[in-house]
């Protein structure tokens, strides 16, 4: 069965380039517009993997994966949170708060595909 | 229907659209109500997901411009800045700007670059003095490019915090990414799991030393580990460098590696020495080293051994260090490139000889001297030992005796005999095809050998050598041998021969490879299809090689391959009849004689030459390709062995030996029988290349219909 793995961004291209290249290789994609989005989707929802941007409206990647953390029913799932450049502080945060790892904005669907791959095993 | 890609970017301007929209509002709202932190996020996670976004679908003029005035909103976010009229004012600017831009992308009238430069320098005046906009470069995640041929040995300790997997990591997937990269020994160490009641079942308490043996470089190997190296002791030590050849596989002792590790001090080390007894047990039964430590150390040890016994036996230490890896192509173009040179050389030699000019003889003679050498030096590097074919057929052997209840030992010599890689790659299939028939109708089963007095085991032997310029494979079976009655009643009953056909056992043996020929009693999964020697015939015969069946009732048969060295240039003797050149191998050619008019006449018609008081079948080459021109008084008869026999070929003169570069004919020509190719002479003058075996077989076809 194929791994479903959710986008969190409040970015559409962003969700829209995500969904579509992970589709491509054969997952399916659930996506949430943002970290409140998110957190109540995943309230209910098991998934084999989350990738959130960390600037979001409403919640933020930050808060989104804390929740996670605390929840019970994904609280083991890999999270990639999508991080620019600028952000080494908000990147050291994300890991405190539980991201498994981190992808640079700008990347490439390669590069995408490849962390999925690395942190899904 | 456009692109994935383009798709993606026309989301992007429509929601870029949108967040300009937004952030023209949120700027506004702000004026109002400066402190409001909420706006000021907005207008940041804005101007965020701008330059996010379009980095991503390759709008990077708009990323760097809105960068800088996301830096600014960094700080206010931050409270380091205060919301002003002048920042807002410059703000909106940008945001125009970010506007003009991606209608310019869009096909838009360009962007004045100029005055984006304007705002970015006004906003990075309102910047307080000690924030300097950071271009950190972005740090992808590199992937493992770093390779280079040889294979380096390290050692990885890998001991991930305890709480690793409330991370969602999974280190199991580590490893395994580990394992891709080379050849892995992984050995996990359980010491540091607590008792029961104090295991936390979510932790992890395991962790693993990892002998990895890679062509990667360190990075791809840190880049395993590059979301976790915050959350484990990590550790890799290169400690087999393969570039360093050592001559012998020993490698570091146990006490050393474990020294090496930190996990035992040297002093512990010499203690337990002077104590002289294994050194592995000692440790385990002292309890100073964990027994899985000890373990990991002797795997380390292993495989950095086997890794350099490897090195030494796949090559002479000196010889490896010495040669280099060509793409075969590479190597095709340079055989291509001398053939060519031969066939100019030939021209130039000729008309050095028609100038008689001293000097330019000499040149051409030298030249000649040098490309010979050339060519010989050319064909020599496409060389390669048949052995490690050889060796695939150990496997093929042990697993068909198994399988048909035979014991069967496979012998070989002359591994290292070279031949042709192209040669070697297409000799394959036809001696699996071979040994198998050895194994399946050559060796009987060991009651029918005890039965025979000879040993249960058969033996299978696979040689190799070089005869002039060819190679010879032999197969030989020690088992029953051919049956020359099945063989001839088969031949019979497939109306290959008649019944009163009086045929020598050659003639017999030759049957089997007659398509659709099997005698096998009964159909196994090994042979007996009757697919397969008239195929092994033919991929032979495809290489200019010939195969030749011998056989001892009882005592086993023996199956000879003469193949070519190489397929690219050979010797051959240039003939002529009337205008046409032709040339034929020089290796089949035994001799030359003269036919006057008078002998065709002392033979009454039939064609056949006394040479030495023995009659020889003649063939004539003028008949055969109707020539009728221009039919000298004396023709020559080059007398060539063609499968055994001695068969003579009529031209009207025998120029020489001349190199032969081969071309092949193109598809049209492709079943041109007797025609195997073509060469260019030295004049530009086209000479066919003669297939002898091919023209016999066709002359007498056309006999046997004509005489029955």
């Amino acid at each position: 069965m194929a791994k479903l793995i959710m986008t969190a961004d409040d970015s559409a291209s962003v969700r829209q380039m995500v969904t579509f290249t992970l589709k491509q290789n054969g997952y399916d994609v659930v996506e949430a517009v943002d970290g409140k989005d998110a957190l109540t989707k995943l309230g209910s929802q098991k998934v084999d993997m989350l990738i959130t941007d960390l600037n979001m409206p409403n919640l933020d990647g930050i808060g989104l994966i804390k929740g996670v953390r605390s929840s019970s029913l994904n609280k083991f799932i890999p999270i990639v949170m999508l991080t620019t450049e600028s952000q080494e502080s908000r990147k050291l945060e994300g890991k405190a708060a539980g991201a498994t790892g981190w992808i640079v904005k700008p990347f490439k669907p390669d590069q995408l595909v490849a962390v999925v791959k690395k942190v899904l095993g | 229907m456009s692109s994935p890609q383009e798709q993606h970017i026309a989301t992007y301007r429509e929601e870029a659209g949108e967040l300009l929209a937004e952030l023209e509002t949120s700027l506004l709202d702000l004026e109002e109500n400066p402190q409001d932190s909420d706006l000021i996020n907005r207008v940041f996670r804005a101007m965020h997901t701008i330059k996010g976004s379009g980095a991503m679908f390759g709008f990077d003029d708009i990323a760097s411009f809105t960068h800088e005035v996301e830096t600014v909103f960094d700080q206010v976010r931050n409270g380091k800045m205060q919301v002003t009229r002048a920042l807002l004012d410059l703000t909106l600017q940008a945001r125009d700007q970010i506007t003009v831009m991606l209608a310019a992308s869009a096909g838009g009238p360009p962007a004045d670059t100029g005055r984006g430069q304007h705002i970015i320098e006004g906003l990075r005046e309102l910047l307080p003095a000690v924030v300097h906009a950071k271009t950190t470069p972005v740090s992808e995640l590199v992937k493992a490019s770093e390779t280079d041929s040889h294979n380096r040995t390290y050692r990885v300790r890998f001991r991930p915090i305890p709480e690793i997997m409330t991370t969602g990591t999974n280190p199991l997937n580590l490893l395994k990414e580990l394992q891709e990269l080379g050849t892995c020994e992984t050995i996990a160490h359980f010491d540091a799991i607590p008792l029961l009641d104090q295991l936390i079942a979510e932790h992890c308490f395991i962790y693993w030393d990892i002998v990895l043996t890679t062509s990667s470089g360190i990075e791809a190997i840190k880049d395993v580990f590059i979301f976790v190296e915050d959350d484990c002791d990590l550790k890799i030590d290169l400690i087999d460098d393969g570039s360093v050849l050592d001559s012998d596989s020993s490698y570091k002792k146990l006490g050393d590696i474990l020294v090496e590790r930190g996990d035992l001090s040297p002093v512990e080390m010499h203690k337990i020495v002077s104590m002289q007894k294994r050194f592995g047990e000692i440790l385990v039964e002292q309890g100073i080293v964990p027994a899985s430590k000890v373990q990991s150390a002797l795997v380390e040890q292993q495989q950095i051994r086997q890794v350099r016994q490897e090195r030494t036996t796949a090559a002479p230490a000196a010889e490896a260090a010495l040669s280099i890896r060509v793409p075969a192509e590479r190597l095709d173009h340079l055989v291509n490139l001398v053939g060519e040179l031969v066939t100019v050389q030939a021209h130039l030699t000729q008309i050095a000889g028609n100038r008689n000019d001293n000097e330019i003889i000499s040149v051409a003679e030298e030249v000649e001297r040098l490309i010979s050498e050339l060519r010989d030096t050319t064909l020599n590097m496409r060389m390669l030992p048949i052995g490690s074919t050889f060796s695939k057929f150990k496997r093929l052997v042990r697993d068909l005796s198994a399988e048909l209840g035979k014991e069967i030992d496979l012998e070989t010599t002359g591994a290292e005999t070279e031949l042709d890689k192209t040669v070697i790659e297409k000799l394959n299939d036809p001696l699996v095809h071979l040994i198998r028939n050895s194994i399946d109708h050559g060796i009987e089963i060991p009651d029918v050998r005890r039965a025979a007095g000879k040993p249960v085991k058969g033996i299978v032997r696979l040689a190799a050598e070089h005869s002039g310029d060819s190679v010879l494979v032999t197969i030989r079976d020690d088992g029953a041998g051919l049956d020359k009655e099945r063989i001839r009643a088969k031949g019979i009953e497939r109306g290959l021969i008649t019944a009163t056909s009086e045929l020598s056992d050659k003639d017999i043996y030759n049957l089997i490879f007659a398509p659709g020929f099997s005698t096998a009693q009964k159909v196994t999964s090994v042979s007996g299809r009757g697919v397969g020697m008239d195929v092994v015939k033919k991929a032979i015969e495809a290489l200019r090689g010939t195969i030749d069946i011998n056989s001892t009732p009882g005592k086993g048969s023996l199956i000879t391959l003469r193949i070519p060295l190489t397929l690219a240039i050979i010797e051959t003797l240039l003939v002529r009849i009337d205008q046409s050149y032709f040339v034929m191998p020089l290796t089949m050619v035994e001799e030359c004689i003269e036919l006057t008019r008078a002998d065709v006449q002392a033979a009454h018609g039939r064609h056949l030459a006394h040479v030495r008081g023995e009659l020889t079948p003649y063939i004539s080459l003028r008949s055969e390709f109707e020539i009728t021109q221009n039919q000298p008084d004396i023709e020559q008869i080059v007398i060539l062995s063609v499968a055994g026999k001695r068969i003579g070929f009529v031209v009207d003169d025998v120029v020489g030996e001349h190199q032969t570069v081969i071309k092949s004919l193109g598809k049209l020509y492709r079943d041109v029988r007797g025609i195997s190719g073509a060469t260019i002479l030295g004049d530009g003058t086209v000479a066919l290349i003669l297939d002898p075996g091919l023209l016999m077989h066709s002359v007498l076809q056309v006999e046997q219909e004509q005489f029955g």
